[in-house]
Order: C-alpha cells, then sequence, then structure tokens
C-alpha cells in the first residue's frame, strides 16, 4: 500500500514530463531532447524565486511554468522553425535539440554551479497523513494533486477547445490542416509553449519533492521519459500518463522487492522490450517502421 | 618544432582519439541511422582492454585487438533488432543501450563499480593513436568509392528504393553500425591506456553526444569531415582560454555553451558540416545541382 502510494506520487511527476515530449512529438514528428533541460532551467528558477527572492511557493510554481513556456517558445523559434521543410528535419531536429540542450545546461551551469541545490527548510508546509496503514505527506499529496489538475486540464484543452482542436488538425496532417486555414506556424508555436511549461512545472514539483536541483537532474528524467512515452506510444497523451504512473509504480516496486541498484534498469528494460515487441507503444497508431 | 609537440602531446592524443569517435559516429550517420551506443561500446572496449592488461598482463596488442572485437560483437545481436526501427526510434534505443551499458559497470562489483579501475599500465603512444586514426580513415576511404560505398549512399538517400533494386539493406547497416562500434571500442581501448583509468560515468549520454558533436560539426558527406570536426572542437577550448578567463567564466560551461551553439549554427547553416565549406565558397563555379541534405 505504501509502495503504491510511493509510486503513484513519482509516477505523476514521470507523466507530467512524459506528456509534454508526447505532445511536440505527436505535433512535429521531432523527438524534443531539450525538454529535460527546460525542465531543469525551471526548478532553478523556482528555487531562485523562493530561495533569494523569499516568494511563495504557490506564486513561484505558475512563474517557472511559465518561463518554461517561454523557453519553449524560444527553443522553436531558434533550433525547430528553422529546419522545417528540410526533408532530414526528422534527425537535424533531434540534433539541434541536443545542441539546445547543451547550451541550456551551460548558462545553468554557469549560473549555479555543478553542486545540488536545494530549497530553503520549510518553504513548503509540510505534516504527514495516514491513510489505513500508510503515511502520505501533505506534500506528496500535493504534488500528485497538482500534476493531475494539469494533465486533465491539457486533456480537455486538447478535446474541447478550438486550440486543442487545431492542434489535433496539425498533428494528423500539417498540409490539410493548412489548407483549412489554421495558421500551422502558430499552432506549432503554441505546443511548444504548452509542452515546456508542463515539462517545467514538473521540474519545479520534482525539485519540491526530492528537494535537490543540479544541472544534469534532468538526465535521470529525460530516460525515464523517453520509457515512458515509447511504452505509452509516441504522440499519445492518454498513452503517456497511464505510462507514466505505470513506470513510476514499477520502479518503487522494483526498488522494494530487488534492490535500489536496479531502479533505473526498469525503464530500460521496458523500453528494450515495447521496441522490440510492439514499437508503437500501448496506445500509439502511428507506423514506426519505415515503408 | 619537437619541442612544441612534446608540450601538446597530449592535445594531440585526444584529437585523434576524438577523431577516431567522431569516425565511429561516422559510421552509422552515413547510411542515414543516428545512434547513440557508441559511449556504451567504447565503455565496453575499454573495460575489456584494461583489465585485460591489469589484471592478466595480456600484450597490449592483444588487448587492442579484443578491445576493438568485443564491441562489435555485441553490436551485431543489438543492431539486428534496433536498426529496422524508424530514426527517432532507433535514437531512442540506443540512448537507451548505452545506459544500460553505463549501469551494468556501475553494478558490477569485479570493475569496481561506479569507482572504476584505476592504475591501468601507460601504454598508448601517440603514434599508436594516430595510427590507428589513419588506418580507420583508409577504411572509410576505400568503402567510400566502393560497390558498398554506394549501396550505403543509396540507403542513406532512400531506403526502401535502396531496397527495391536489391541491395541487402538490414546487412550493410548492421555491418555499419558493427564498424562503428569497433571503432568506438578502439578509441575506448587507446584512452584508457593514455588516462590509466576507466570510470563508467566517462561514458555516459553526455560521451555519446559529443561524439556526434564532431561527426555532425566536421560533416558527414566526406569520410574525412568528422575527423576535421574533432580536431576542431577539441583545439576550440585550448584557443579560446585565455578569452573565456578574461570574461570571468568558467571553462566547463565555456565549452559545453560552445559545443551547443557551434552544433545549432553548423546544423542551421552548414547542413553538411566545416568540410563542405571550401566546396560552397566558390560561389563563382558554375553552380552543380544541389545536393540533397547529409542526415535523413
Amino acid at each position: 500500500m505504501q509502495q503504491a502510494i510511493n509510486g503513484i506520487f513519482l509516477g505523476s511527476i514521470y507523466a507530467l514530463f512524459a506528456v509534454g515530449y508526447t505532445l511536440v512529438f505527436g505535433v512535429l514528428d521531432i523527438l524534443n531532447l531539450a525538454h529535460q533541460a527546460v525542465f531543469m532551467l525551471c526548478a532553478f528558477a523556482a528555487l531562485t524565486l523562493v530561495g533569494q527572492w523569499g516568494m511563495h511557493i504557490a506564486l513561484a510554481l505558475p512563474l517557472a511554468a511559465a518561463l518554461g513556456g517561454i523557453l519553449g517558445l524560444v527553443l522553436e523559434r531558434i533550433a525547430f522553425r528553422p529546419l522545417r521543410g528540410r526533408s532530414d528535419s526528422n534527425i537535424s531536429g533531434l540534433i539541434s535539440s541536443l545542441a539546445a540542450a547543451t547550451i541550456f545546461e551551460a548558462i545553468a551551469l554557469q549560473l549555479f554551479g555543478p553542486d545540488v541545490s536545494r530549497f530553503p527548510f520549510g518553504s513548503f508546509p509540510d505534516r504527514p497523513l495516514h491513510l489505513g496503514h500508510a503515511t502520505v505527506s501533505a506534500l506528496q499529496l500535493t504534488i500528485v494533486a497538482i500534476s493531475v489538475a494539469l494533465m486533465a486540464i491539457l486533456t480537455a484543452l486538447l478535446r474541447a477547445t478550438p486550440l486543442g482542436r487545431r492542434i489535433r488538425a496539425v498533428a494528423e496532417n500539417p498540409r490539410a490542416a493548412r489548407i483549412l486555414g489554421v495558421d500551422v506556424d502558430r499552432i506549432i508555436a503554441w505546443s511548444f509553449f504548452i509542452s515546456s511549461a508542463l515539462g517545467g512545472a514538473a521540474g519545479v514539483l520534482f525539485g519540491l519533492a526530492f528537494n535537490s536541483v543540479s544541472p544534469d537532474v534532468g538526465r535521470s528524467i529525460e530516460l525515464k521519459g523517453l520509457a515512458v512515452i515509447i511504452l505509452g506510444g509516441m504522440g499519445s497523451v492518454t498513452g503517456a500518463v497511464i505510462a507514466g504512473f505505470a513506470i513510476g509504480i514499477l520502479e518503487v516496486f522494483t526498488v522494494a522487492r530487488i534492490g535500489s541498484s536496479y531502479r533505473d534498469a526498469v525503464s530500460f528494460a521496458v523500453l528494450f522490450l515495447i521496441l522490440l515487441v510492439r514499437p508503437r507503444g500501448l496506445l500509439g497508431q502511428a507506423a514506426t517502421r519505415e515503408a | 618544432m619537437p619541442d612544441f609537440l612534446l608540450a601538446y602531446q597530449s592535445l594531440f592524443a585526444f584529437i585523434g582519439i576524438n577523431g577516431l569517435l567522431a569516425l565511429s559516429v561516422y559510421c552509422t550517420l552515413c547510411c542515414g541511422q543516428l545512434s547513440l551506443a557508441n559511449a556504451g561500446f567504447m565503455a565496453i572496449g575499454a573495460y575489456a582492454g584494461a583489465i585485460l592488461t591489469q589484471n592478466f598482463h595480456a600484450p597490449f596488442g592483444l588487448a587492442i585487438l579484443a578491445g576493438t572485437i568485443l564491441p562489435a560483437v555485441f553490436a551485431v545481436p543489438l543492431g539486428l533488432p534496433v536498426l529496422r526501427l524508424r530514426g527517432v526510434f532507433l535514437a531512442i534505443a540506443t540512448i537507451g543501450f548505452g545506459e544500460v551499458v553505463r549501469l551494468a559497470f556501475v553494478n558490477w562489483d569485479y570493475t569496481n563499480g561506479a569507482l572504476g579501475l584505476v592504475a591501468i599500465p601507460q601504454k598508448t603512444g601517440l603514434w599508436t593513436i594516430w595510427l590507428a586514426l589513419a588506418f580507420a580513415l583508409y577504411v572509410l576511404g576505400r568503402i567510400r568509392g566502393s560497390r558498398p560505398g554506394y549501396a550505403l549512399e543509396a540507403i542513406r538517400e532512400d531506403e526502401p528504393a535502396a531496397r527495391t533494386m536489391g541491395i541487402a539493406t538490414t546487412r550493410y547497416k548492421v555491418s555499419m553500425f558493427a564498424l562503428g562500434a569497433a571503432l568506438a571500442g578502439l578509441a575506448g581501448v587507446l584512452e584508457a591506456h593514455l588516462t590509466f583509468m576507466v570510470a563508467p560515468n566517462g561514458y555516459g549520454f553526455s560521451r555519446a553526444v559529443d561524439m556526434l558533436v564532431y561527426a555532425v560539426v566536421g560533416g558527414t558527406t566526406a569520410f574525412y569531415g568528422p575527423v576535421i570536426g574533432a580536431a576542431f572542437l577539441t583545439l576550440l577550448p585550448e584557443l579560446l582560454r585565455g578569452g573565456g578567463q578574461a570574461l570571468g567564466l568558467a571553462p566547463g560551461p565555456l565549452r559545453l555553451f560552445l559545443n551547443g551553439a557551434i552544433l545549432l549554427a553548423v546544423i542551421l547553416f552548414v547542413p553538411n558540416g566545416l568540410a563542405s565549406l571550401p566546396a560552397a565558397m566558390q560561389i563563382f563555379r558554375p553552380r552543380r545541382p544541389p545536393r540533397s541534405a547529409a542526415l535523413r
């Protein structure tokens, strides 16, 4: 029971991170490897706002997420838009996002140093709650609530608003969407904004949850995120949510049963297995093999 | 001149090793596949070689041979299923493989876990590295104009079409994947016996990205492009060290930032890499039909 709760808690952060990944992939068919750098920079931004400016975390979280969205717009403008329409945009986009990630990491390294930074003590009022035999901290509960709420908002946005309809149209077929009068460039920019804002929010929550932020914090979650979107099916938001919780829970149980040194092995085992057996994932539809 | 060589000996050694690594990425890139597994292959080669010379006192030649062949042996069964996957999925699968290798070494007690092996005998000389690099260049240069070379180009340009023409695409792709793994392993052995140590964290994701950066910045339309990229990016931090200090920037972040900025600039403005610049400069020549971009 306790393990399941911890798994859901971890999974909610993975899912929130991966949803942003999969959104951009669904729309552009490009893997944005700078997503983890946005995640990391937003965690640092929230840390600076809370730690040095003395801001309340409830205000710092949306501000940091907004910063993430803006970083996403910058990313789209400098690393993705210039490549659009090139025949090799699939791989060159991946490389240019790696370049952007490197630049972001260098900036974080210069500004915050290579060491682990922490939120000041008591920046989030925390107390344990008892649920049957299990213990949940108020912080954990809040984090799960926030990420579930954000993912629900995203789903609603994609399903029911004009913007969401346009995003889905562009994901389906950019040319047809353009013919029908959708401003494709603008929709792509919007998806980057949303994706990166969610990734940034995940970064802040991650920083709060484990209370340690360093310039390479994005690395491990990047690989978890990849496993999540592969399991869920590339481009499928619902799939990413389900897979995020699944991998979080699986990971916690592995640590409890087998040992913590195999924590990361879980996601890779899942990743390989899915790629070999069912490359389109649980809910994916796109053909993953060329011709 | 000998003084100059002596003073910058380690710099020249690292240019050679990075050149080998860049060529190992080129092997897969030149048939249109983006693989990030080469840091993992490098680790396998480095550990294999180091264990042989340190624990079994094997001759260095044998260590080099084992460190080159073993990664290729790992590459074939990995490549067969993984190379069927489309570009992005291949990148993800190979990222995963690299991490698995790193974690395996972290958890392996025989190799001291995360601390790695230290006090490996120093056997690599400058000439060994450059001989290896010359050999790799020779092999890749020979492939270039040959029948298999044309087959690889066809695969890069349009894989389904190449298969329709009767080219055994999978066999070529797996062979090049294994060749890349062998070169990465070779670079791993040489580096291990140059720096006396191997540790799992030296072969992580960022190492794989570094190699990719060398190859892409140098350009992959010519087989010597990756070496140019490696040389350029290895020299650059040394040249700019004074300037960075003057601006009060730490060398680590500065190097990282430059790597990223140069990679971005190259992929946006010179998609065929630095090696293609001389040809691109000759604007007064009659225009040839534009070649398609190197990566797909």
